[in-house]
Order: C-alpha cells, then sequence, then structure tokens
C-alpha cells in the first residue's frame, strides 16, 4: 500500500473501510461519519496538503445498498501527489457534510451532485440548481429518472 | 420601352403587391447554437451566396429583423429565451428550423432538449439533415418566399397561447 494510504489508516484506523492502489492511483473508501474531518486531515496535514479539490461527484448503484456513492478527487500542488476517495450514502438518508469550508471550489461541484443526483451537501451556503433550471422536477443523473420524461417549459421571466 | 414607361400603369392586388415586396426583402437573424450556424455561415459566403435570394442583410437584433433562423440544439432553459427573441421581433415575422434538433431534438432525446421550437414558437419552415448543406438552407428560403407570396396581408400572430402542440400552426399559410 502507498504512503498516503497509510498516513490515513494511521490516522483514522476504522474510519477508513477500505483501500486499494492501481496503476499509481490510490483510493480510500470512508465512513461518511468522519468524512469531514479526514478531508479536513487531508488538507491541512504536513505530509499530505491536499491544497486543490478537482472534483466531486456522485454515483448512482441503483441496485446496491447504500444506492450512492460521493467521490472526492483530491490533488496536492506542491507535493504532486493525488487520492480518490469514496463515501457511500443511502438513499434514505441522502446527504453528507460540505467542504466548502475546506475549498471554495466545492460550492459549484456540491450544487452539481445536488442538481444531477439529488444528493445534499449539510453546511453548504447556497444548495440550488447550477445547471438545469429551477422548478425542474427530479435528478436527471439518477437510474431510475425516465429516459423520456419530459419537462415543463419555462416561462421567460417577468421585466424588471 | 419609352410607352411603357410613359403614362402608364400596372394593375394587381395590394396583397400581391405587398407580398413581392416581402419576399425578396427578407432580413434574417440566426439564432446559432450548434453546426447549422456553421451552415448558414456558407450559406452567406459568395459561393452560395444567399444575397441572389434577396436574403443577405443578416441583422443581430430581432428588433430589426423579420426572419429568425433557429440554427441548432434548443433545451429547456434556453426555451423563454428564444421566445422572448421571437416575441421581440415586429410583425410580419417568420421562423425557419434549421436543422434536426431545431425541428424534433433531433438525437438529443434526453432530459434537457426541447423537442422542436415549435412547442415555444410557431414555424413556418423546416429543414431537415444534421447538420443540413448550404443548398437546404437556401431551398428554405424558396419555400419560404413561395409561402409568403400566397400569403395575404394577416392579423398579428402575437398570441402565442395554447401553441404546445404546435400543431395548429405548423404549414398553416
Amino acid at each position: 500500500m502507498g504512503k498516503i494510504i497509510d498516513c490515513f489508516k494511521n490516522q483514522f484506523g476504522e474510519g477508513v473501510l477500505s483501500a486499494h492502489e492501481n496503476f499509481g492511483d490510490e483510493t480510500l473508501v470512508v465512513q461518511k461519519e468522519i468524512l469531514l474531518e479526514l478531508l479536513q486531515f487531508a488538507k491541512e496535514n504536513e505530509n499530505l496538503k491536499f491544497d486543490l479539490l478537482m472534483d466531486i461527484c456522485g454515483v448512482d448503484y441503483l441496485e446496491q445498498s447504500p444506492r450512492f456513492e460521493v467521490v472526492y478527487h483530491l490533488y496536492s500542488v506542491s507535493k504532486k501527489h493525488r487520492i480518490r476517495i469514496k463515501t457511500k450514502v443511502s438513499a434514505e438518508d441522502c446527504k453528507v457534510p460540505s467542504c466548502v469550508s475546506l475549498w471554495k471550489a466545492a460550492d459549484w461541484f456540491e450544487r452539481e451532485a445536488y442538481d444531477m443526483m439529488g444528493i445534499h451537501f449539510e453546511g453548504h451556503p447556497n444548495l440550488k440548481r447550477v445547471l438545469l433550471f429551477e422548478g425542474f422536477e427530479g435528478h436527471p443523473l439518477r437510474k431510475d429518472y425516465p429516459i423520456n420524461k419530459r419537462q415543463k417549459i419555462p416561462e421567460p421571466l417577468e421585466r424588471p | 420601352m419609352a410607352s411603357v414607361t410613359q403614362n402608364n400603369f400596372l394593375t394587381t392586388k395590394l396583397n400581391e403587391l405587398v407580398a413581392w415586396g416581402r419576399k425578396y426583402s427578407l432580413w434574417p437573424m440566426p439564432y446559432g447554437t450548434a453546426c447549422c450556424a456553421i451552415e448558414f455561415m456558407g450559406a452567406v459566403d459568395a459561393v452560395f451566396d444567399i444575397s441572389r435570394f434577396g436574403a443577405e442583410l443578416v441583422r443581430f437584433s430581432p428588433r430589426q429583423s423579420d426572419l429568425l433562423l433557429v440554427l441548432g440544439t434548443i433545451n429547456y432553459k434556453q426555451a423563454p429565451v428564444l421566445k422572448r427573441i421571437y416575441e421581440q421581433m415586429c410583425e410580419p415575422k417568420w421562423v425557419v428550423a434549421v436543422g434536426a434538433c431545431a425541428t424534433c431534438g433531433g438525437f438529443y432525446d434526453n432530459y434537457s432538449v426541447l423537442q422542436g421550437i415549435d412547442e415555444v414558437i410557431p414555424v413556418d419552415v423546416y429543414v431537415p439533415g444534421c447538420p443540413p448543406r448550404p443548398e437546404s438552407i437556401l431551398l428554405a428560403i424558396v419555400k419560404l418566399q413561395e409561402k409568403i407570396s400566397a400569403e395575404a396581408i394577416r392579423p398579428a400572430k402575437q398570441s402565442l397561447t395554447g401553441l404546445k402542440s404546435g400543431g395548429a400552426l405548423r404549414g398553416s399559410p
């Protein structure tokens, strides 16, 4: 196992549910409860210094339980290393803590994941749709979104 | 020749005279969102030369134009913008839906794309193709001219209510 994974395992122990490494890409699967703490550790630890949040995305495993997964891609500009952090989210309790307080880049990533997948990010300052329009029904990248569903056409905004 | 031009007159119908004037002085406004807009540029250039049909004066303001060319994919989020632009055009006005996307959504049969602009505005001529070649766009201009020449001076079609299906306005003169 790589040094980065060991660093997280030493700090969080059982909080890291599993980890794997493939072609130099290191991945952690972590408990939702320690997610924010772990992300803060990743950002602030002297050996890790993950100062760049590259992406947040949601994944829908329709047949599995828990159904959703939120994936964070981190990069360290100074250390030039990467990590992928995943956490499972259930359909019933479909929320994870927001990490806007750590990286401002998280703002629109979390809004996009909310928009497309319907995953709620608790503590987000402005969690509303970012790509689709207000009044859109449903979350289109969920696997159970009907493929031929049509939306109500939005009206032009009233003149101020 | 002198006897024709001096002290003579022609008789015609007012409708036909107006239509004749309108059809050779179309001022198109391109609403380009995709590759169809590039084909329209081809139609304007010296090779295909849309000015042979009297429609070369491209305007980029809806208030200065009477022919709205919708060139490309229109999604739900853009639909109200397109409708607002159409409403800003002065009567008489015409709309050409260019390409598969504007006519029916094309292969974008998905959650975000409007399945044809006739769900929000009335369309006079549909152009198939993905994208259509410039000849097709020129053919659309000619077809529209045929339609205009058969058209009476008509009441304004400003009201867009009840247009959801577009069926009533589709192909009506």
